[in-house]
């Protein structure tokens, strides 16, 4: 366990590194947008890996609403916090990319509106967890997340039905991307999908001994008041 | 601002908040640390 844990520790570093060097030195430079457009190399996979930890959150969160499965509890909280990590990205590095070419940060956009939405839902969720202290928590956080995450497909398709500001999907959407762009685009969706495996990874054996510590706790003072 | 400078802005707060994240879960596991200590001196 622990070796394949570092064995995925030092692929994550030398996948990052080699995704750093191809999205600034192997992708080509676009056209009309120049260096800039080099952000997308870091905001498209983000977004993907936020959107596949929400997945997973939402998989969880029914798998405990059927089973009352602590671990698919605790997936369930790993995944939305990791998720909401690279939600960040997304919100920080969209602005940072759209005010050389849109010149604006932001516009409430269809879009942008709705990642600010599953952001806020997502950190709301987080609270919840955090700060309720009732042991119907993980279930009403279940709930929360199974009707958080109907916010993904209606931010993932809000480019594909309606008219906005951000731009059509690169992939599948019918716009064309430059066969090396694609390469470095995967690469880094690559990457940053073993750094979020990583990440989850090492807060899912925190959460289960920070778990195990309160038991402890709560069973020691269980003894002591009992003497 | 320099077109790169966006850029190196996005790559930066990129790093950023995975480091800050990351420094957080570090705090974390030191203190679930110290508190299995505690618990097993305490017996």
């Amino acid at each position: 366990m622990k070796r394949g844990f570092t064995l995925l520790a030092i692929a994550t570093a030398l996948l990052l590194s080699f995704a750093l060097y191809a999205a600034l030195v192997i992708a080509p430079t676009e056209q009309t947008m120049g260096n800039v457009q080099r952000i997308f190399y870091y905001h498209v996979p983000s977004a993907w890996v936020a959107f596949e930890l929400f997945l997973i959150n939402f998989v969880a969160s029914v798998f405990y609403l059927i089973r009352r499965s602590t671990k698919a509890d605790i997936l369930a909280l790993v995944s939305a916090e990791v998720g909401v990590v690279f939600c960040t990205v997304v919100l920080i590095t969209g602005p940072i990319w759209a005010r050389p070419v849109w010149g604006i940060w932001w516009t409430w956009d269809l879009r942008l509106t709705l990642t600010l939405v599953l952001w806020l839902i997502y950190v709301s969720y987080l609270v919840l967890r955090r700060f309720s202290t009732s042991s119907q928590t993980p279930l009403l956080a279940a709930v929360l997340a199974v009707f958080g995450a109907l916010d993904v497909p209606l931010v993932y398709f809000s480019i594909w039905f309606f008219r906005t500001q951000h731009p059509a999907p690169v992939i599948g959407g019918g716009g064309s991307l430059d066969p090396r762009m694609g390469w470095v685009l995967l690469y880094n969706w690559i990457a940053f999908m073993c750094l979020a495996w990583l990440v989850c990874w090492t807060r899912y054996r925190l959460e289960v001994a920070q778990r195990a510590v309160h038991e402890s706790e709560a069973m020691q003072s269980l003894m002591e008041g009992a003497r | 601002m320099n077109a790169n400078h966006y850029l190196y802005a996005a790559y930066i707060a990129t790093w950023a908040i995975h480091g800050t994240y990351l420094y957080i879960l570090a705090r974390k596991a030191a203190r679930v640390r110290k508190d299995i200590e505690r618990l097993k001196r305490s017996g």
